[in-house]
């Protein structure tokens, strides 16, 4: 068969386009060497919506970044994505500094954002009392953010999966060839033939453009190490803090998160492996020490929850390149995406959307569904609906998560809905079970047990997140599987 | 909404002594809420032996000394639910529980015993740098895997503290055909049982290096080496100390910490210490009527004692019952200085406390020939002589009521440690 | 004449013990504080047991694993050899504390025990 689309990346982005993409009568596929949706870049990030300031003026950044920010509350509400608007501030500690806030915000007036205020030093202590005594100012952002990347993202697909759109897990393009019109995607698991492609692949999207353009490409992970802290720390600011930005982007930020933790991060490494996720010393103390000079009393020392760290995409000019390979038709770009590319995503998945329609003119499907519900957030019931929900499905008493009050309930609509969880980390991103304070001590053989009793995978192939990452790979006693 | 008397939360050895005691003492009407699908807490995942000499004067492994109470619990009648997770806790003692049966419900109590125990602290807290894959557990957690559910986590072992979870996971896995490469200790001291140090480690050849702490972990989807590196006097590691390990599974014996979620929900006040509540000789927390006992409000290091101050808290919640707050006069705070860490109880009601009260306390580095001294005011009534003292062991002096009465109108008592 | 070291496990002192022996005959333990630390030296060095715990598979049973012990000590050095036949032992629920899962094991004289009770599930 032949497809009208494969697009090869369930990012964020590629997850966005598919869903805009799922409005159409088109065949599309979705090609995902890992095990999951948001298993690269998109699963750690600030999870924050960028109100759009800093993106240089004209810039495909800026104009994607402005129109997916407003675009957020539509998508939060039909999808049900945890979103917050709770402002971002620009803060400035140095007087000689000042200036640059003006420049944000006249950046900021010229790329469309609203709302933006420039506060004096008064105005911002007394909106966050704990920022640090030597600020003098800061730029006030209203539209800025706070979201769920992961149940963006995992949203975004499963609603394209809802409406049609193939998902192929554990597949990895190896390599491309043309057979007259037709893309071949060679893949290791066997070949896709297609009209037209979208290179969607996050920090390999230099290297599957190179295997079919003479314009090459360049993209560098940066690394960005982050630490989370417990939700007993979660007040401590309560709007999205930056430093004033430099040309490596834009600092190390302190936010609440949208589940009420505080996130501290990211710092920008750049490195050659593109799997290096990896976490140093050196970057964890640097964080340190810079979110506390605009944020006084983090006790980062004795309330990180967890660290980790996520690589942007960074393309070597700094700009979103989305679009149609000039010398290779019908293969479409969408690389250069890191920050902004979360609080984009929904924009950029209109336009890459577009310029496919624009290449092939399709159908509008009549039946497309846009809203999808999400899992059940039980905390938000009251104790009467609560009740009912646990008569209908018993599964709902029993807590699994106790950090987070997970319930096994929401843990087989994790596994059993569109797109479903396959490992403890595809649970975890969906209901948050194992992302509290103990970080899935108590939960994981719970969950494991669960995963095992839904999908008949036997025990010991259980993984963390596919592949190679068996959580208790032997029955112990010298027993093979399935013994009883 | 359901009402009782006494609200036991927890099901562990705590829960169970503190429910048994508060039946003897007079109150039928008693509840235990417990998480999990038996009644023992972790008692049931502690299969070594060890327990219980002190109460028992045997050495009963985990399971056995949990059934000795459970055994007391059924024969003395007491309902307890299983499966039943508490979610609140109000200052009024309404507890909102939930379970598969009954759904979510509130019950009324008069008094309650927060019994809940502790939690390990994870990799996040020591900031240990490196990949994320599969293959860290916290020790408890892999202690589960191998007693409850029957799996080898891995078969190449380091371990990162050496408190006693630690050590004798090194023993378990080793014993069921894994090799334990290291055990890396942050602290120049282990935290652990001298008995366990020899009988864990040196049994099996596993080395134990002090001062050592993670400093990378390798991996990207399962774990392939970890390398540590000694530390110095400022806890940081010294480069070219690094050394490599190649295994597959890291665990994570970094200490233990009160799991006080719900305390707080009642507004219960929580030492910066031990992260428990803070009580008076009572067991009393500064919520009228709740009470607290076990690990929930120290972590300690003999299940024994567990038992023992537990059934002290449920003794204490059925005379609350029974015959509601009496006013005290007074309180004596309890100072702990020089060494020790903390104290339980932290106050003393000279008026109401029983004859003798026990008070139990770390200290906070090892001592040696050194002596624990307690003042009543200013006069020094207790000096006594140890060879040593250890943070991994728990201390304790006894207040005599009649005694203290001889020193009358006094504001607070010292305890601390001095040289000899 | 052979010297031994050890480690006093009596308390968290942990004294390095040094035990002389001549022919197997304890003539002298040094490094210790205490009576305990000659005490423990002496049966270490001509004696050493202990008490070995561990799990075994149970059929039927509402939890996967019993969980049992030695009943009393044994020698330090038949600790793996047991081991080997403690990891060969299958058990169908009901099962008891104190039922006898393995009697004489490894010619020890000594049962190994259930330290659970597990029900029929």
């Amino acid at each position: 068969m032949i497809y009208d689309v494969v697009i090869i990346g369930a990012g964020v982005s590629g997850s966005a386009i598919a869903r805009e993409l799922s409005k159409y009568k088109l065949n599309t596929v979705v090609l995902e060497k890992f095990e999951d949706v948001c298993s690269g870049t998109s699963k750690a990030n600030s999870a924050i919506v960028h109100a759009g300031f800093d993106a240089a003026e004209g810039s495909l950044m800026a104009k994607l970044n402005v129109e997916g920010n407003e675009m957020m509350d539509d998508l939060a509400r039909d999808l049900d994505i945890p979103f917050k608007r709770n402002g971002s501030l620009v803060v400035c500690i140095h007087k000689e500094e000042l200036p640059g806030l003006q420049e944000l915000y006249d950046r900021g007036i010229a790329n469309g954002v609203k709302g933006l205020k420039i506060l004096s030093r008064e105005e911002v202590l007394e909106m966050e009392p704990n920022l640090s005594d030597n600020v003098e100012g800061a730029l006030y952002a209203p539209t800025g953010g706070i979201i769920c990347p992961f149940i963006l993202n995992i949203a975004m697909a499963e609603n394209a999966n809802v409406n049609g759109v193939d998902f192929r897990f554990n597949t990895e393009v190896e390599g491309f060839r043309k057979d007259g019109d037709v893309w071949v995607v060679r893949t290791n698991n066997g070949e896709y033939r297609t009209r037209y492609v979208v290179n969607a692949a996050g920090v390999y999207a230099d290297k599957l453009h190179n295997m079919v353009s003479a314009n090459k490409i360049h993209i560098t992970p940066r690394r960005g190490d982050y630490c989370l802290l417990d939700k007993e720390m979660g007040g401590h600011v309560s709007h999205t803090i930056f430093p004033q930005p430099t040309k490596l982007g834009k600092g190390v930020l302190v936010s609440p998160t949208i589940h009420g933790n505080l996130i501290v991060g990211p710092t920008a490494i750049d490195i050659e492996d593109k799997e290096a996720t990896a976490t140093t010393a050196a970057g964890i103390n640097d964080l340190i020490e810079k979110a506390g000079m605009h944020v006084k009393n983090l006790p980062v020392g004795r309330k990180v929850i967890t660290s980790f760290a996520g690589l942007r995409a960074h393309e070597d000019h700094h700009e979103f390149i989305i679009g149609e390979c000039k010398d290779a038709p019908g293969f479409i770009d969408c690389s250069g995406i890191e920050s902004p590319g979360l609080t984009s995503s929904p924009a950029i998945g209109r336009m890459v959307a577009d310029i496919v329609v624009g290449l092939t003119h399709p159908e509008k499907k009549t039946d497309w569904i846009g809203t999808r519900k999400g899992i059940v957030n039980p905390s938000e019931l009251s104790l009467e609906e609560r009740n009912k929900l646990i008569k209908e499905n018993p599964a709902y008493g029993q807590i699994i998560c106790r950090c987070e009050s997970i319930s096994e309930g929401e843990i087989l609509d994790a596994i059993h809905r569109p797109l479903g969880a396959r490992s403890l980390d595809g649970v975890k991103r969906r209901t948050r079970a194992g992302m509290g304070r103990c970080q899935a001590g108590f939960c994981s053989p719970r969950v494991m047990e669960i995963l095992h009793r839904e999908l008949g995978i036997p025990m010991e192939k259980i993984t963390k997140s596919g592949g190679e990452s068996v959580i208790a790979p032997e029955l112990s006693k010298n027993r093979k599987g399935g013994e009883e | 909404m359901q009402s009782y008397d006494i609200v036991v939360i927890g099901g562990g050895p705590a829960g169970l002594a503190a429910a048994a005691e508060a039946k003897r003492s007079g109150v039928d009407s008693i509840l235990i809420l417990e998480r999990d699908h038996e009644l023992g807490g972790i008692l049931n995942q502690c299969i070594h032996n060890g327990f219980g000499l002190h109460t028992f004067k045997e050495e009963l492994t985990g399971p056995e000394y949990a059934k000795r109470f459970m055994d007391q619990v059924f024969e003395l009648g007491i309902e307890y639910k299983l499966n039943t997770m508490v979610m609140d806790i109000t200052d009024s003692k309404v507890v909102t529980a939930m379970n598969k049966t009954d759904g979510m419900f509130q019950i009324q109590a008069k008094a309650v015993i927060l019994a809940m125990g502790c939690r390990e602290r994870p990799r996040g807290a020591l900031n240990i740098p490196g990949y994320r894959p599969a293959g860290i557990f916290s020790a408890g957690t892999a202690q589960r895997l191998v007693n409850i559910e029957g799996y080898l986590p891995g078969r190449e072992v380091v371990i990162l503290g050496s408190g006693d979870i630690g050590l004798i996971m090194a023993r378990r896995m080793t014993l069921e055909g894994a090799k334990v490469k290291v055990v890396a200790e942050l602290m120049p001291y282990s935290g652990g049982l001298k008995r366990n140090i020899v009988q864990c480690l040196d049994d099996y050849g596993i080395p134990l290096k002090l001062s050592h702490t993670v400093v990378d972990i390798e991996g990207k989807e399962r774990v392939t080496g970890i390398t540590i590196a000694e530390v110095g006097p400022d806890m940081k590691p010294i480069p070219g100390t690094e050394e490599y390990y190649s295994c597959d599974t890291l665990l994570l014996s970094v200490g233990l910490l009160p799991e006080n979620e719900l305390s707080k929900t009642a507004g219960v006040e929580l030492s910066t210490i031990t992260s428990g509540p803070v009580v008076n000789d009572a067991l009393e927390t500064s919520v009228e009527g709740i009470f607290a006992c076990g690990n929930v409000l120290h972590v300690h290091d003999l299940v024994d004692f567990v038992s023992q101050e537990a059934a002290n808290a449920g003794k204490n919640a059925a005379k609350y019952v029974k015959e509601g707050r009496v006013a005290s006069n007074k309180e004596i705070k309890i100072n702990a200085v020089d060494g020790v860490r903390y104290t339980v109880p932290c106050t003393i009601r000279p008026d109401q406390m029983d004859d003798t009260v026990t008070v139990r306390f770390r200290v906070g580095k090892v001592f040696k020939n050194s002596a624990v001294t307690m003042y009543f005011g200013d006069e020094q009534v207790l000096k006594r002589k140890k060879q040593i003292m250890a943070p991994g062991e728990m201390e304790q002096v006894v207040i005599d009521k009649k005694k203290l009465a001889e020193y009358g109108d006094i504001s607070d008592i010292t305890i601390k440690i001095e040289s000899v | 004449m052979e010297k031994r070291h050890l480690t006093c496990i009596g308390c968290p002192m942990g004294c390095q013990l040094e035990v002389t022996l001549d022919n197997g005959v304890v003539t002298e333990v040094t490094g210790n504080t205490c009576k305990r630390g000659d005490d423990y030296a002496r049966k270490e060095v001509t004696n050493p047991t202990r008490i070995v715990t561990s799990t075994v598979p149970v059929r039927g049973g509402k939890i996967a694993m019993v969980s049992c012990k030695t009943k009393s000590d044994i020698p330090k050095d038949k600790i793996f050899d047991c081991m080997k036949e403690i990891n060969k032992i299958r058990v169908d629920a009901p099962v008891k504390v104190g039922d006898v899962l393995l009697k004489d094991i490894c010619g020890t004289g000594v049962d190994i025990i259930a330290t659970k009770d597990v029900d029929i599930a």
